[in-house]
């Protein structure tokens, strides 16, 4: 059942870009800025793996980095800049503190003390956000993404009291209006639904790597967490790394090299 | 018996046009609620539950009030409630509705509400909630109707519905903890992740739903003198200290979990309640006075001789239910979101949109608890003779 939700989902992808670009041609610029739609051919060349992961170098992510990644992420996703307790967001920057809350001691060394971290959903193994949906609006997916289906979302913000990391963010009004530069290949998102960074599971679709990954040039190792011989697999036999809140027992994906 | 709703006296209807236009008035708040999304409430990325959520889980614990009724008549045969049943079957029913309608208001997208139903998602305690609180509804109504009905007509109810009621007690039970299990097994959330959570639930909401409920009683009965019968008042009271005392004794237990242990995450939602932190305390003063209410309301509540006083048990009752209400209605849920994932403080505080979309909430369900009181005791006037609104009120209790 799985399969064919997802094989329904690309589906569905490919004809939305197609229709929404048609749409768009005639209104503006946007088709050009966003760029060759995709074709059956690059879906061939789509990424494959069996549980996706990421491991970060944090202390090659400056601040300046990690803004680069964040613009580079949100402007992919359409992800709306709103001032506020009420914003959105997928990726970001944050203390040592605030990012492994249980981790710290009274001495830390300098440089981690003043490090920014960049925080964005763990895609979790065992996603607490997917477990307590009351729709299946969160989902995951057999290569372990953890996605988001918006137009069957509630609203209900279970799954943001389950995320133990912040993850998620709620559309409290329509976020259209707060899109700098719209991308047309990717869907906006309307009032009253959640969302989160989905492991740019769109271009891995296409056979390209993350946003933020890209951005990166290097300091984010991405890869197949079950095979030895990806990239991540290879940072985290090289360095020693740690997830945020181990023992919230969602098991995180995401690692980070001190 | 739905006509006698339609008859009234000009009290009847000035209640039920009061209550109207307070929920017009929210009405108006909830249209640009619904016109402008929910920034216009005080929620955030951090706290994204609040007011509603909160007065949802209190009000989860009234309509669950019944049961303290209807478990004593029907398990130990204590037919001194007979009289009080039906109110506390139609207290239920009123309380369930507005726990309804606090999650219609509080979701993002309530048109897509069936799609809890559609894609129906037993891991979620969503999904489970939703089954039981219908289903109390649903056994309330059925048996607060078909038990009245067979009053009016002088017969003994069905025998299904005697079943119908002994389900209800136990399912009285589920719809709390299913309520508390919604917080409960939330890792990260510290102020939730406590199995003594659904056993909390439960204390409180037989302390506090009694206490509306006997509340409301001795009002209607000033109003109508509509008179319950002094031992199953008494009794009810009784009932109501030992749930308070063992819901202050539970909520002891959390504090000396979490100070003795010593563990970071679980003493720092108390320290933003009852101190403040990094001078962050909007909440300490409501986290007090529920302290000094819930152990003020025992001096009222304990002593047998000052509990059996009217006023006494008025004022007692009120303290109670205040304080019961700051805890569950706003410490439970603003404590278990602040701290939040990042261990910093984001400030939530109710706005005045969301504090009048309550009160529409509050106000619908004022109107069916009137109009349903309204029938059954009229029933009651009916089958017992005498226009009880001509009746004068006892005079005061003859001790
Ligand atoms: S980080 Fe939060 S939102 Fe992301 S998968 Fe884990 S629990 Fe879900
Ligand atoms: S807000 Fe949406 S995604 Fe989150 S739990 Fe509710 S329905 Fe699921």
């Amino acid at each position: 059942m799985k399969n064919t939700r997802r094989e329904f989902l690309k589906l569905a992808a490919v004809s939305a870009l197609g229709v929404g670009a048609g749409r768009l041609g005639f209104l503006g610029d946007a088709p050009a800025h966003a760029g060759a739609l995709p074709t059956v051919a690059n879906f061939e060349e789509g990424l494959k793996a069996k549980h996706w992961g990421m491991a970060i170098f944090s202390a090659k992510m400056t601040p300046e980095l990690i803004e680069k990644c964040r613009t580079a992420c949100h402007s992919e996703h359409n992800v709306p800049d709103i001032p506020g307790n009420k914003n959105i967001k997928w990726f970001w920057g944050a203390s040592y503190e605030e990012s492994f809350p249980t981790e710290h001691g009274h001495y830390l060394s300098e440089d981690v003390e003043h490090r920014q971290f960049p925080l964005l959903c763990n895609q979790c193994e065992t996603p607490m956000c997917v477990k307590v949906c009351p729709t299946q609006a969160t989902f995951q997916r057999p290569d372990g993404i953890v996605m988001m289906d918006f137009h069957r979302c509630i609203g209900c913000r279970y799954c943001m009291a389950g995320c133990p990391f912040g993850a998620r963010s709620f559309n409290f009004q329509d976020p259209r209006p707060f899109i700098k530069h719209f991308n047309p290949q990717f869907p906006t998102r309307m009032r009253g639904v959640v969302e989160k960074c989905n492991f740019c599971a769109e271009r891995l679709a296409v056979g390209k790597l993350p946003s933020c990954v890209e951005a990166a040039g290097g300091a984010i190792a991405f890869g197949d967490l079950a095979d030895e011989n990806s990239d991540v697999r290879k940072a985290l036999r090289e360095h020693f790394a740690i997830r945020r809140k181990p023992d919230a027992g969602t098991s995180p994906s995401v690692y980070y090299i001190l | 018996m739905l006509e006698k709703a339609l008859k009234g006296s000009p009290r009847y209807w000035g209640t039920l046009i009061g209550l109207g236009l307070v929920v017009l008035l929210g009405l108006g708040f909830w249209v640009y609620q619904l016109t402008f999304g929910m920034k216009i409430t005080g929620l955030n990325r951090d706290v994204s539950w609040g007011f509603y959520i909160a007065q949802f889980t209190y009000l989860v614990g009234v309509a669950a009030s019944a049961v303290m009724l209807v478990l004593p008549y029907y398990f130990h045969h204590y037919k001194e409630f007979s009289k009080m049943i039906i109110l506390g079957e139609f207290l239920a029913i009123a309380a369930v509705i507005m726990c309804l309608g606090f999650i219609v208001v509080d979701i993002g997208q309530p048109q897509r509400m069936m799609n809890v139903l559609l894609n129906a998602s037993p891991n979620s305690v969503l999904f489970w909630d939703m089954i039981v609180l219908n289903g109390y509804l649903f056994l309330n109504i059925v048996v607060g109707w078909v038990s009245l009905q067979s009053f009016k007509n002088d017969m003994t109810p069905p025998a299904w519905c005697k079943t119908l009621a002994i389900v209800s007690v136990i399912w009285a039970f589920s719809i709390h903890t299913v309520t508390a299990f919604l917080y409960a097994g939330l890792p990260g959330r510290h102020y939730f992740l406590t199995a003594i959570m659904a056993a909390r639930f439960l204390a409180s909401a037989f302390c506090s739903g009694p206490a509306i409920l006997l509340l409301l009683i001795l009002f209607l009965r000033q109003l109508t003198g509509f008179d319950p019968g002094k031992k199953a008042i008494n009794r009810l009271a009784v009932i109501i200290t030992y749930a308070m005392c063992v819901n202050i004794f539970f909520f002891l237990l959390e504090v000396f979990t979490s100070f003795y242990s010593n563990m970071p995450g679980h003493i720092a939602p108390f320290k933003y309640l009852f101190t403040g932190i990094d001078g962050h305390d909007m909440m300490v003063p409501f986290m007090w006075t529920a302290v000094v209410l819930g152990l003020g309301c025992l001096v009222f509540l304990i002593p047998t001789a000052v509990r059996q006083k009217t006023p006494a048990l008025v004022i007692g009752l009120i303290m109670l239910v205040i304080a019961s209400w700051i805890d569950k209605g706003l410490g439970l849920l603003i404590g278990g979101f602040t701290p939040n994932p990042f261990e910093t403080v984001t400030v939530y505080s109710p706005t005045v949109p969301e504090i009048m979309i309550s009160l529409m909430v509050f106000a619908l369900g004022g109107i069916v608890l009137t109009v349903l009181w309204k029938i059954a005791v009229e029933v009651r006037v009916e089958v017992e003779g005498g226009n009880l609104s001509m009746v004068p009120p006892p005079a005061v209790e003859a001790e």
